[in-house]
């Protein structure tokens, strides 16, 4: 099985870990990663005002060579699987603004929205399945207690994510299982941690992550698990209470035997 | 050759104001076997119907084509009026000008234009109709009753006092429903039990009423007046007839730790049970899952303690075959239970109730014995969070779209009773609007804000987080604009109205129809309010949709009286518009059987003569008092010999030869 990778900057950067953890765990899962060419960053927010559409240019330049490629395109970072993820849908449903989207970029092929958006995270469910990676997990985690933290962008908006119900996701969940680990369920595992905030107001994003950490506490979580960067930086920095946050992936290589490879 | 007169209708300006009505009764006057053709302003009017009847009689007419408003609106109207001119009633044709010509147009040319090919379509067809006879059958007079809940009492009651015997099937082990687990009613505060407990014994005790509990429906045939219904006792293991419902087998089953339904888990019950002290019938069942005879095998300790020896270890399951002539739909709902809420937490915490585990909790009968105390720790809660619209009026998958509409008269009560019971516990609630329309309602409600101080946010709950031992809500208050974070000692959920899960399949069952949220649908929704479209199956209280108690009972009569109705009657005409096979060209192969979905065709051996030939031919026979005319059949058959009376292939090719001409 082939995708179509989108890793984004900041798995580039500061959450280099994130990606090449995936990219590694997929081998050993027989799935291939391939990065696709020259993307741009996908602006990190997905706007909602109607008539913006120079900031989901590249997300569509994107989703035009996934297709083009003929795979799915994978994400992995939650912002930009949102981004992403939702201007396809606009390049679906939104005539006005697959128009002006494909005049503006003249491409050889009008986009149309063909390409599928795919998180890893789905990959891991749908296509090798939790039970599968049960039996390829060599150190199982067992013992670990985990807080599966979801943030807000990966679910929602749910009708569009399609990824989970945003209320009562169990996929994190799921995946600490087949990791051999248990998952603790805490209140605010789909809130806000204030990530988009932290620059213009500090102290909600504070209020925000220290709830998130909280709450973990109180339900007696080791640590945290992520699949966004943005949340794993405020969660860890922010929050006036501490807890260690992971990325998922790098608990998937370390349960599938693979986390000193990298 | 026929006669035809043919009459347009204006409908006022309905019809007129898009249709040139004059051009169509000019254009139609060459049509073949036309020989008058005029307008007039109203045809159903008294007017309108003396001309038709007059221009019959005048012109010796054989058949009349009326173009005006839908069949479903007139036909009945108009076919009286032509019998009572000496006309075969379906010697008349409706082409509809006004819903599907006048009213979808707006220009007049277009419209005329339609107008007059939909009258040439009536025509044609007219000229091969033929006279139909409407057959007879006969009315068994006994109604069946699904469901025992307080629909379902009031509907027996009342047919049962108009002299007609009834029995009343419930799935649960006694009757009185939902409304026997409810501690007070809105608007007037009375007990419900109260209330309640002397209908189901007046129902128990009427000689006309016959309850079948513990049962179920198991399979429906037949059809209005003359249905077939088998009923399925569930064993209960205690014989009715020699229990006295003294409780001693109960107070000696060492099996106690089932979960008690009737309190909503809140409390356990024993393996062998009776629901609660007033249940009708008074008589224990076994709960075989928890019965430690049935599980190993050994116990049997309530066969021992019983004086009576009415324990039935040995007890079968019953099959009762019965006819009736109606099936009243008492079905009733249940709540939504919220485990896909989980914002809420009512998964992982005990505190966060639903609103009928709030009844329980604050009822005398209840496991607190009406002390309101919170399930975790067993003390009084001092801050209450009332959270409406659980899965009612939500666009996500998990939500129902509908209005439950009893909610918020109910949370209004549940925030009063507290109050007036324990002032010192502050009470808010959380609502996207306040609807109380019904009468005493809003004066209800106003006094929970005025009189009794109870603290009503507009704006919903977004979290419920549990905090040492006690609750967080995070919520949104809409007027002022405010994110707040409340603290509460206990969440009580307004979960939606959801019809029983066995609506779906009864349904099926009963040819009746329901609609996308399994609610049962009315024949029609304003004129028909308590008739399913299949004749003969009659809906009443919350199947229907979402109803307090005082309209459940209001529907529950108004069913009863249909019932009446079609009780009283000995004999049924049945619609002669129905579907016989050509016994010289059916080659037996059952398609039609395969498609029909009232069970009405039969196949049987019979010599018949084809052209001189005698042999007997495997053919299909219509009964024709099931056929319901949906014509199913008639274009399955490959042979062509299944045919529609008064809607035959031919005549259904002459419309369409006119209309494309």
């Amino acid at each position: 099985m082939k995708y179509s990778y989108y890793p984004g900057c900041t798995l580039k950067t500061k959450a280099k870990e994130l990606s090449d953890y995936a990219v590694a765990a997929a081998k050993v899962l027989g799935v291939e990663l391939e990065e696709i060419k020259d993307w741009q960053c996908c602006g990190g927010v997905y706007s909602t005002s109607k008539d913006e559409i120079a900031s989901k240019l590249s997300s569509v330049r994107a989703l035009a060579q996934a297709r083009d490629e003929g795979h799915d395109l994978m994400t992995l970072c939650s912002a930009c699987h949102n981004v992403i993820k939702r201007v396809n849908e606009d390049m679906r449903g939104d005539e006005n603004f697959r128009t002006k989207a494909n005049n503006y970029m003249a491409p050889d092929m009008e986009y149309h929205g063909e390409a599928n958006v795919v998180h890893y995270l789905e990959m891991l469910r749908d296509v090798v399945g939790f039970d599968e990676i049960k039996k390829k997990v060599v150190n199982p985690l067992t013992g670990r207690k985990i807080g599966a933290y979801y943030g807000c962008l990966l679910l929602r908006p749910g009708k569009v994510m399609e990824f989970d119900d945003p209320e009562n996701p169990q996929i994190l969940e799921d995946f600490i299982r087949a990791i051999g680990a248990t998952p603790v369920l805490f209140e605010q595992r789909n809130e806000c941690c204030g990530g988009y905030m932290t620059l213009n107001d500090k102290e909600l994003a504070q209020k925000r992550s220290t709830a998130v950490v909280d709450s973990a506490v109180r339900n007696e979580a080791d640590c945290l698990i992520t699949a966004c960067p943005l949340c794993r930086y405020n969660l860890e920095v922010n929050s006036e209470t501490k807890l260690p946050v992971i990325y998922f992936t790098e608990l998937l290589a370390e349960a599938l035997g693979i986390k000193e490879v990298k | 050759m026929q006669k035809i007169g043919v009459f347009v209708c204006w409908c006022g300006s309905n019809i007129a104001a898009t249709v040139d009505v004059a051009a169509v009764a000019e254009a139609v006057k060459g049509e073949p076997g036309v020989v008058f053709a005029t307008d007039y302003q109203y045809m159903c009017s008294e007017g309108g119907q003396s001309l038709i009847k007059e221009t019959i009689k005048e012109q010796g007419l054989t058949g009349v084509v009326i173009c005006s408003c839908s069949p479903r609106m007139h036909e009945a109207t108009f076919r009286k009026t032509v019998e009572a001119a000496g006309i075969n009633p379906y010697m008349l044709e409706i082409a509809n000008i006004r819903e599907q010509c006048s009213w979808i147009h707006k220009n007049k040319e277009e419209g005329t234009e339609k107008a007059i090919i939909l009258a040439k379509a009536a025509v044609a067809k007219l000229n091969l109709n033929t006279p139909l006879i409407a057959g007879e059958s006969r009315v068994v007079k006994r109604a069946l009753v699904i469901g025992g809940g307080i629909a379902g009492i009031q509907t027996a009651l009342d047919i049962a006092e108009a002299g007609y015997e009834v029995d009343i099937v419930e799935k649960q082990p006694t009757i009185g429903g939902k409304m026997t687990q409810i501690d007070k009613t809105f608007p007037t505060l009375d007990c419900a039990a109260c209330i309640l407990t002397p209908k189901m014994v007046d129902a128990a005790q009427s000689e006309k009423i016959n309850i079948y509990s513990y049962s179920e429906v198991e399979k429906v045939s037949g059809f209005v007046g003359n249905f077939s219904v088998t009923i399925k006792k569930k064993p209960r293991y205690v014989n009715s007839d020699l229990c006295t419902g003294c409780g001693a087998c109960m107070e000696k089953c060492p099996s106690k730790k089932t979960p008690n339904e009737f309190n909503m888990g809140l409390d356990n019950r024993t393996a062998i049970y009776i629901p609660f002290a007033q249940a009708i019938p008074k008589v224990p069942v076994i709960d075989t899952a928890a019965c430690l005879h049935f599980k190993t095998g050994k116990c049997g300790i309530c066969q021992k303690t019983c004086s009576a020896n009415a324990i039935d270890f040995d007890q079968k399951e019953e099959l009762i075959t019965k006819e009736y002539g109606a099936i009243v739909v008492a079905t009733g709902f249940n709540p939504l239970k919220p485990t896909k809420f989980d914002e809420y937490q009512y998964n992982q915490c005990a505190d966060v109730v639903t609103s009928l585990e709030f009844e329980r909790l604050m009822n005398a009968a209840g496991p607190t014995k009406g002390v309101l105390l919170r399930p975790s720790d067993q003390s009084h809660p001092k801050k209450i969070v009332f959270v409406q619209c659980v899965g009612s009026r939500g666009q996500s998958c998990r939500d129902h779209s509908y209005c439950s509409k009893i909610c918020c008269m109910y949370t209004a009560k549940h925030a009063m009773l507290v109050r007036d019971k324990y002032p010192d516990t502050d009470v808010t609630v959380f609502y996207i609007d306040v609807r109380t329309p019904g009468k005493n309602f809003d004066e209800f409600y106003r006094r929970a804000v005025e009189e009794y101080g109870v603290h009503y946010i507009k704006g919903m709950v977004g979290k419920v987080e549990q905090v040492d031992g006690s609750l967080k809500v995070q919520a949104s208050d809409l007027l002022s604009n405010d994110q707040m974070v409340l603290d509460a000692d206990m969440v009580v959920l307004a979960t939606a109205v959801e019809p029983d899960p066995t609506a779906k399949s009864l349904a099926t069952m009963l040819t009746a129809s329901i609609d996308t949220n399994n609610f049962f649908t009315e024949a029609h929704p304003k004129l028909r309010p308590v008739e399913s479209p299949t004749a003969g199956v009659y809906l009443s209280g919350v199947c229907q949709g979402p109803k307090d108690i005082p309209e459940t009972v209001a529907q529950g009569s108004a069913c009863a009286a249909k019932v009446i109705g079609l009780l009283a009657k000995d004999k049924l005409l049945s619609n002669p518009c129905v579907a016989h096979s050509d016994e010289l060209l059916c080659n037996g192969c059952s398609t039609c059987a395969n498609v029909c979905a009232y069970g009405a065709i039969d196949y049987v051996d019979k010599e018949v003569n084809d052209h001189g030939k005698r042999e007997v031919r495997h053919i299909a026979v219509v009964n024709e008092a099931v056929c319901q005319g949906c014509g199913a059949c008639t274009v399955t058959c490959p042979s062509g010999a299944m045919d529609l009376k008064g809607f035959a292939n031919r005549q259904i090719m002459a419309e369409v030869d006119a209309i494309c001409k």
